[in-house]
């Protein structure tokens, strides 16, 4: 699976959808995901590819770690990803 | 019902600003930060290292062996503060005195060093045997159970486990038991000791904690650092701490509480200004009479712009007037000891007219837009003052206070 696959695959667990349910252009608030279900995305992303996240919950939106979409996120995994390789 | 009115006749505290009243209360007039680095057993495992920690401490200068293996940190810290606060009260506990005083306190998470080093010993060393005293050194209720052994209260003693509002919950009870007629004196206040490997893990896996500093109501503040200590008072019924011509610190005037039944971490406006307006109230105090509020004031964006916000509604004008400082800016977050250490402030403020600042500040924000003392103390005469608590789980605790 592609990190693409594996983050929204998170994504969805943590929504409570179907994979095909998200989309690319989705915001978690559109999601449904909310500050403690983000928290615990970010949780499982970490768990998942073994990186670290640069995010802190007082200042979501002004964290490192774009959380704008799941496309903004999918990227940013990516990149940890690589950097760590 | 006839209503007794409450002071407070003793005072006593371990904390990072120092190890008692005077010299914690010293700190706080001189904006002293007792957040430091973390000194404890791995912390380069963890991504969060700085800690309101209790420094040049050492248990065996306080304590015997015996009392050690029953002793968890956060019952030293309580027995510590309990010794200061009855020798400055003078009381003298005996007879029916002693049949009716009991001991409130508050604690979130109680022994936490001592499931700490266990859970090492049995999961990372695979031991197969623990110390036969393991359980009560961990139990929420140690620390109250041994100020009651040690002064020999029999009267209505328990632990009050409410999270960050713990102390709170717990002095506001000793408050109500006192008023009711129920005791003529009490022991309250909270402990807490979760700087160890797991305690600082655990809230480390929220993202809220901040890893340089707390700076509360700042614009550029980024979390939460949690702190140790106890800090521990004596309640006492006015009529009896006067016969005996005892020293009075401050009136108890009000308590409330409220829950948001919201969110489980997310604070609510309305659930802290129910509660505010509830101990005002309480109290019978005009908004107009309250100077001073120590703040709950944690240092995350969510509890600073919510607990303004709330502030605001409730005083109206009034709140532009009033000052509001975080004391967590300097000894850090006590979690169920916390608003016992902040009451220390309030307790200053209405005796030695002195106000509390909000250390660490750098930036104003408009949505925490109140007069927050920021970085010196200030020497302003009040009357009257509350103490804020708000802790997760959406639950809040107001305490009221006026000179005497």
């Amino acid at each position: 699976m592609s990190v693409k696959d594996r983050v929204m695959k998170i994504i969805a667990e943590q929504a409570v959808l179907d994979v095909e349910d998200v989309k690319m252009d989705s915001t978690l608030e559109d999601l449904g995901i909310d500050s403690l279900g983000l928290v615990e995305s970010i949780f499982s992303i970490e768990e998942e590819f073994d990186i670290q996240v640069p995010f802190n919950a007082n200042e979501p939106g002004e964290s490192e770690f774009d959380i704008s979409s799941v496309a903004s996120i999918v990227k940013a995994v990516e990149t940890l990803v690589s950097e760590q390789a | 019902m006839t209503q007794n009115r409450v002071v407070i006749t003793g005072v006593g505290t371990i904390n990072a600003l120092g190890h008692n009243a005077a010299t914690t209360l010293e700190a706080m007039r001189e904006g002293r930060c007792g957040i430091g680095p973390l000194d404890i057993r791995d912390v380069d495992r963890l991504g969060v290292k700085i800690g309101g920690q209790v420094r040049d401490y050492d248990e065996t200068t306080h304590f015997n062996r015996q009392q050690i293996v029953l002793y968890d940190r956060f019952t030293q810290f309580t027995l510590l503060a309990a010794k200061e606060a009855t020798d400055q009260s003078g009381i003298n506990f005996s007879g029916e005195l002693s049949d009716t005083t009991g001991v409130v306190l508050g604690t979130a998470a109680g022994g936490v060093n001592t499931w700490d080093d266990n859970y090492r010993s049995v999961y990372e060393d695979g031991k197969n045997r623990v110390h036969p005293f393991v359980i009560p050194k961990l139990m929420n209720n140690a620390a109250a159970s041994h100020v009651s052994m040690e002064y020999n209260l029999r009267g209505p003693t328990f632990t009050v486990a409410t999270a960050c509002a713990s102390s709170n919950h717990a002095m506001g009870q000793a408050f109500h038991m006192i008023r009711s007629g129920m005791a003529k004196a009490m022991i309250t206040g909270g402990s807490e000791s979760m700087l160890c490997f797991g305690g600082v893990k655990a809230w480390e896996g929220l993202r809220v904690m901040s890893k340089d500093a707390c700076r509360p109501f700042s614009a550029n503040r980024n979390g939460m650092v949690q702190g140790e200590g106890a800090a521990v008072f004596v309640f006492e019924n006015y009529d009896h701490a006067k016969a005996r011509g005892a020293d009075i610190l401050a009136e108890v005037v009000g308590f409330a509480m409220t829950s948001d039944a919201s969110d489980i971490v997310m604070p609510s406006k309305q659930g802290a200004g129910r509660a505010i307006s509830g101990a005002l109230r309480d109290a019978g105090l005009n908004r107009e009479d309250i100077g001073y509020i120590n703040a709950h004031g944690t240092g995350t964006a969510a509890n600073d712009k919510t607990e303004c916000a709330a502030v605001a509604d409730v005083f109206g004008k009034h709140a532009d007037k009033l000052m509001i400082s975080s004391t967590k800016s300097m000894h850090g977050h006590l979690i169920g000891g916390t608003g016992a250490v902040e009451l220390l402030a309030c307790v200053m403020a209405l005796r030695d007219g002195i106000i509390a600042p909000t250390i660490g500040y750098e930036e104003p924000d408009p949505e925490c837009a109140l007069d927050v003392v920021p970085n010196e103390a200030r020497e302003v005469k009040v009357s009257a003052v509350l103490s804020n608590a708000f802790a997760f789980g959406g639950l809040n605790a107001v305490l009221a206070l006026r000179k005497v």
